[in-house]
């Protein structure tokens, strides 16, 4: 049984995609958490499938990936930003346009003749692929998002729990609730070449959902998010390497069988109010 | 310690919208104010204005320190996992740098002003999981814990049990005898009367001073208009029958 868990780290492929989730996992974890409490679970799906056309545009000039994450996410924001503004829409639909938008336009450009086969990877990541200057680079954006969230704990706890009061307690709310969705900005280009447009959100939002709802305390949800994501890193690897599956999207399986598992088990969350 | 002083405070949430005009009084140390008024009269608006808080105002307003303020209680959120314990240290969060340890002086305080409010039993309990009145009692302690000479709060009896009234109703006498000056926004007219001062809102201010001066069936009918209810004999409430959420 040990064996079974340890033999796939024997390469070095297995042990390098390891060392990337398990960095993944610490700030995606915890980001989760303040994503879900602050009810924008629409808007880190949005920014991740949106960025797209970016990952697209970064293979075909031959850049570094997170180069095309970190143009991708901007443009995705701000069309984002542009689109909800209009009254005519509303802000889900006009987000639910552009990033259909921004998929079709990524999804265009990758199966266009001249461009080399690697649509799949963009949008599954490339797990097994992964080098160790991706693993130093994602470290040092994850670890950039993780010290923001451990910095503004206190004032994303005002703001999120109080929202009307935040300011009198010191904390602004128009400065942390973009501060939150930069932070969210920062992990998504941290984890979109391992895990791909389409995957990373798994990693993000399914293991602070089954923190939440086996927790009480806010800075346990936090620990066991960071945990959990870890753990669904793991498995999710482990499984893939048996059962020969997709690495990405068998970790993004592990994580959504997490939270559905915690969810059953866990407490009911209290009605959102 | 000082008073609180307004003087032709106007304002409101956009530009060349007033929600509320025409406001002045003075407030003394050790006094509670009720501020009375309909829904949408500019209770909440007069706190934004004494919060720093409202986006357009006009006029002066002094304060000695700023002020503490207790939301309605339904305006916290019920799913974030906290305890009683973890609301009311949010009342020192101000004084404390970001990455320093809340101090052992106001983890004791919060500890204290939860048995102040009788929750002494509850400080581990999750905020969601209490009744309206009990978490009506935690807000309210973490206003305690800003220690600040003047507190607004808006509604702190609405929707809540009797145990909580009669609690809260104790401490804001307590505070008073500690020369803090205290806003009550409130739709008990009767209680109101126990009172120092009365500020009747109308989008405007329709009156202000003692109970007994302000509290008449004609400054009761401006102030509320059609929301008043004539009791037979004379006697006169307020409708409020609208109001629950």
């Amino acid at each position: 049984m040990v064996a079974w868990l340890t033999d796939p780290f024997a390469s070095p492929l297995l042990q390098r995609a390891l060392a990337e989730v398990l960095v993944l996992s610490l700030a995606c974890g915890p980001l989760g958490v303040w994503v879900l409490l602050y009810r924008e679970a629409y808007a880190a799906e949005s920014i991740s499938h949106g960025m797209l056309p970016g990952l697209v545009l970064a293979v075909l000039a031959g850049a570094p990936l997170v180069l095309g994450a970190a143009a991708g996410v901007l443009v995705a924001a701000a069309g984002i930003a542009l689109v909800a503004r209009d009254e005519r829409l509303g802000a889900d639909i006009g987000v639910a346009v552009c990033v259909s938008a921004l998929v079709g336009l990524g999804a265009l450009l990758a199966l266009a003749p001249a461009s080399p086969a690697r649509l799949q990877e963009l949008m599954f990541g490339d797990l097994l692929g992964v080098t160790g200057r991706d693993i130093v680079l994602a470290a040092a954006l994850a670890g950039a998002a993780g010290l923001a969230l451990v910095g503004g704990y206190r004032s994303l706890l005002l703001v999120g729990f109080d929202r009307g009061t935040a300011r009198a307690l010191g904390a602004r709310p128009a400065r942390w609730e973009p501060a939150l969705l930069a932070v969210l900005a920062v992990g998504t280009v941290a984890a979109a070449p391992g895990l791909g447009s389409l995957l990373l959100v798994a990693l993000v939002l399914a293991p602070a959902a089954a923190a939440l709802a086996l927790t009480r305390r806010l800075p346990f949800t936090l620990a066991l998010a960071a945990a959990l994501a870890g753990i669904s890193g793991a498995a999710g690897l482990v499984l893939s390497y048996h059962l020969e599956l997709a690495a990405g999207a068998s970790v993004a399986l592990c994580a959504v069988a997490l939270a559905a598992l915690a969810l059953l088990a866990g407490r009911q969350v209290a009605p959102a109010h | 310690m000082t008073g609180v002083e307004v003087r032709d405070l106007g304002g409101g949430y956009a530009p060349g919208r007033d929600a509320l005009r025409g406001v002045g009084f003075a407030a003394a140390p050790g006094a509670i104010v009720g501020v009375l008024g309909p829904n949408g009269g500019g209770k909440t608006t007069l706190f934004r204005a004494l919060l720093g808080e409202l986006p357009v105002r006009r006029g002066e307003i002094a304060l000695p320190a700023p002020p503490a303020y207790v939301p309605q209680t339904d305006r916290a959120r019920l799913d974030f996992p906290v305890s009683a314990f973890d609301v009311a240290l949010m009342g020192a969060y101000a004084r404390t740098p970001f990455w320093r340890r809340v101090a052992r002086a106001d983890r004791d305080a919060a500890r204290a002003a939860l048995a102040r409010l009788g929750l002494a039993e509850q400080a581990e309990a999750t905020f969601g999981a209490l009744s309206g009145g009990q978490r009506q009692r935690v807000l309210i302690a973490r206003a305690l814990l800003q220690d600040a000479a003047v507190l607004l709060l808006d509604e702190p009896f609405g929707g809540v049990d009797a145990v909580s009234a009669a609690r809260i109703e104790a401490l804001l006498a307590e505070l008073r005898a500690e020369g803090r000056t205290l806003f009550v926004a409130t739709h008990d007219v009767r209680q109101a009367r126990g009172w120092d001062q009365v500020l009747c809102l109308h989008g405007r201010q329709i009156a202000y001073g003692p109970p007994a001066a302000v509290l008449t069936a004609a400054t009761l009918q401006a102030t509320y208009g059609s929301e008043l209810i004539v009791l037979e004999g004379g006697r006169t409430a307020v409708g409020v029958g609208h109001h629950e959420h």
